[in-house]
């Protein structure tokens, strides 16, 4: 039996509450049932959101809906706003010259505009992807609900936020009444024990377990990631690997809050300071599962069992290690053969052959999942001293205008510019190839971001999922090439 | 936007019994660009649908005069992926208003069901008997009856699980919004 006392500020004077429950809680249903609203009966839980983060694509058509209703934005307060989908890479102080494009980051600027929203637009020192922005300016706080009309919300779950991203529909929702309407998801436990090999990141990591489940294995559920490999990785590491719950189907993706994640939170922008600060962080450490809490499922896995990983086919559960080959016919359910040989068809790869040495014609740094700086200083360690092979083509994309500014200031760029690489401007570039930057048909690239779909890169793309450090590996080769060679 | 009222549906299908279609193959990317929800039915399955240069693909099931309907039965884990709404925008605007599979994306499914688009989960044998059946007869009809909570096509009956709150929403035609503002007071007490 444990006794919780949860507080909550009321007319500024500290109001304590006492429960005595029987159950040992979840970290998830701490933060959750903290916001329920309501439950609907029958339905689902009302459930009140800390920050709303927006963006140009998904917006548009939620402003307008609410205008159509004869709505204004309830908190304005609680929502930030940063174009990133669908900006040029290059030349950013020159105006957007797809007209489409242009219109829609235009249109994000008025509809904030006239509903007093902050925002970080183009060429402003704060703009960048979404999920890079939100945690480097302390708009991410542990405890706090946090949605965004983007999957790869989840990304924020790596301070022990419950975030999840939300259709145009639910943006709208929000904007009216700065609640959602969700059903409580199943608990999930994925626990990563031991050490990480050299050239094994968090990136392999999360490959490594969605290769494990499969793209629906976790559909339903939030998932926790613990474990002493988890506890390791730094703010950036535990990032990229809630950024890639979304793949493997779940809701979201969450890591209690821990010296880490304050030490990282301390002093930026828009974290607590002084009393404020302390008097959180003592709210923040009770923010952790119970020992005894129950899960609905629960998986394990050993760190050293995990190698640098590469995805073959075209969603990213078709993962493996990268000196390992494509399954073997008979070695795959029948039930599943027919969508493998159709993407390995995509692909133009066969079964059972080998990974290391296919060719690759693009080289893509960046995104929500690893556009950060220490994504940057990976990558840079590595091809120092080597240059990049002429046939490839290689995009560099720091995650946000900060990131941009660090790696000039630490000097990584002239790292960059001396073996051929040069670094752009922020966004979301090939990640989605709403922009310019985009893989032309047939050709391969070994790509940072999130997803391998048919397409995802520019019509006609093949995209390899992979780390920093084997996206470097291939810039310098030409080749899919273990980075392991390197170090 | 409120939605239409869901209603008896008696309705040929169109069968794509591909697994794992993402919302980037529903709606690719370069047609997000739209500032309004209306015309994404046009690029449903955009790359599937039609070549780089245009021309309908004759394999693909759109394409195929001999399929039509307001169904949509597709295989397993329907809709995952990137959260863009606009992929349950496209199969409504194509004029779609019932998606069956045997496992949905979990984003999905909301956004289907904010639009009107009532995602309906059936057993993996359920989705194979049915896939056989329009193979058989390409004008297979079946019958979609919220209300009861049932599927039917010739003899073969399955009943489906829907939230009853989602239920009653696409019975009346209110969406999560209307339910909402109705909430303002209890959200501002919450506030305190
Ligand atoms: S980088 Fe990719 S995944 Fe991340 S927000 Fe942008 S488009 Fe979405």
């Amino acid at each position: 039996m444990t006794l919780y006392i949860y507080y909550k500020l009321r007319n500024s004077k500290i109001e304590f509450t006492k429960y005595t429950t029987l159950k040992a809680t979840t970290l998830f249903d701490k933060v959750w049932d903290a916001h329920v609203v309501e439950h609907v009966e029958g339905g689902p839980d009302i459930v009140y959101i800390d920050k709303h983060l927006i963006h140009e694509v998904t917006s548009p058509q939620a402003f307008s809906g609410l205008e159509a209703r004869g709505l204004k934005v309830f908190r304005p307060e609680r929502t930030i706003a940063t174009p990133d989908h669908n900006v040029p890479t290059v030349n950013q102080h020159l105006p957007i010259s797809d007209e489409q494009s242009r219109t829609q980051v235009e249109t994000l600027k008025a509809n904030c505009e006239k509903n007093k929203i902050e925002m970080y637009g183009l060429n402003h020192p704060n703009n960048g992807i979404v999920h890079v922005v939100g945690p480097e300016q302390g708009h991410t706080q542990p405890g706090m609900t946090m949605v965004c009309g983007d999957s790869h919300t989840s990304t924020h779950g790596a301070f022990g936020a419950v975030a999840f991203g939300i259709g145009t529909s639910e943006v709208e929702m929000v904007f009216a009444t700065q609640c959602i309407m969700q059903s409580k998801p199943m608990k999930m436990r994925i626990t990563v024990d031991g050490e990480l090999s050299k050239g094994v990141s968090a990136k392999d990591l999360t490959l490594y377990v969605i290769a494990q489940l499969g793209t629906g294995g976790a559909t339903g559920y939030f998932v926790e990631y613990a474990g002493s490999a988890v506890r390791s990785l730094t703010m950036e590491g535990r990032m990229t690997v809630c950024n890639m719950s979304i793949e493997m189907g779940a809701r979201g993706g969450m890591i209690a809050p821990d010296e880490t994640t304050f030490e990282y939170m301390k002093g930026r922008t828009h974290a607590p300071k002084g009393e404020a600060w302390e008097e959180k962080l003592a709210y923040w450490k009770t923010l952790k599962s119970d020992d005894g809490a129950e899960f609905d499922k629960e998986y394990s896995f050993k760190a050293e069992d995990i190698e640098p990983m590469i995805t073959y086919g075209t969603n990213p559960g078709m993962g493996m290690g990268i000196t390992q080959s494509i399954p073997a016919e008979a070695d795959i359910p029948v039930s599943e053969l027919p969508s493998i040989k159709q993407s390995l068809a995509y692909m133009d790869y066969q079964l059972g052959s080998q990974i290391l040495g296919k060719k690759v014609d693009y080289v893509f740094l960046g995104s929500c999942t690893n556009g950060r700086i220490e994504d940057i200083r990976a990558f840079a360690s590595l091809v120092k001293g080597h240059k990049k092979v002429d046939a490839i083509t290689a995009w560099i994309v720091p995650g946000s205008k900060k990131v941009e500014k660090q790696a000039i200031e630490e000097g990584l760029v002239e790292v960059l510019e001396a073996s051929g690489f040069e670094l752009r401007q922020p966004g979301c570039s090939a990640c989605l190839a709403m922009n310019e930057d985009k893989v032309p048909a047939g050709k391969y690239s070994v790509s940072t971001s999130n997803r391998n779909f048919e397409g995802r890169q520019g019509p006609g793309s093949r995209t390899l999922l992979a780390s920093p450090l084997t996206a470097a590996a291939a810039a310098i080769t030409g080749v899919v090439t273990d980075p392991r060679d390197f170090l | 936007m409120s939605v239409d009222k869901f209603t008896l549906l008696k309705t040929s299908c169109v069968p794509l019994p591909n697994e794992n279609v993402d919302t980037d193959q529903i709606i690719p990317a370069r047609f997000l660009k739209a500032t309004s929800r209306e015309g994404f039915g046009e690029n449903l399955f955009r790359d599937w649908r039609f070549s780089s240069s245009g021309e309908p693909i004759k394999d693909f099931v759109l394409n195929q005069a001999e399929y039509s309907g307001k169904v949509l039965v597709a295989g397993k884990n329907f809709g995952s992926g990137s959260s863009r709404e606009h992929a349950a925008w496209a199969i409504h605007d194509y004029g779609f208003k019932v998606v069956v599979s045997s496992f949905f994306a979990d984003i999905f499914r909301n956004n289907a069901l904010n639009n009107g688009v009532l995602p309906i989960q059936v057993s993996a044998d359920f989705l194979s008997s049915l896939f056989n059946a329009i193979e058989k007869d390409n004008a297979q009809k079946v019958i979609v009856d919220l209300e009861k909570q049932e599927l039917t096509y010739n003899n073969e009956s399955c009943s489906f699980e829907i939230n009853p709150y989602k239920k009653d929403c696409l019975l009346n035609g209110f969406d999560d919004i209307d339910y909402l503002i109705n909430k303002k007071e209890k959200i501002q007490d919450f506030e305190k």
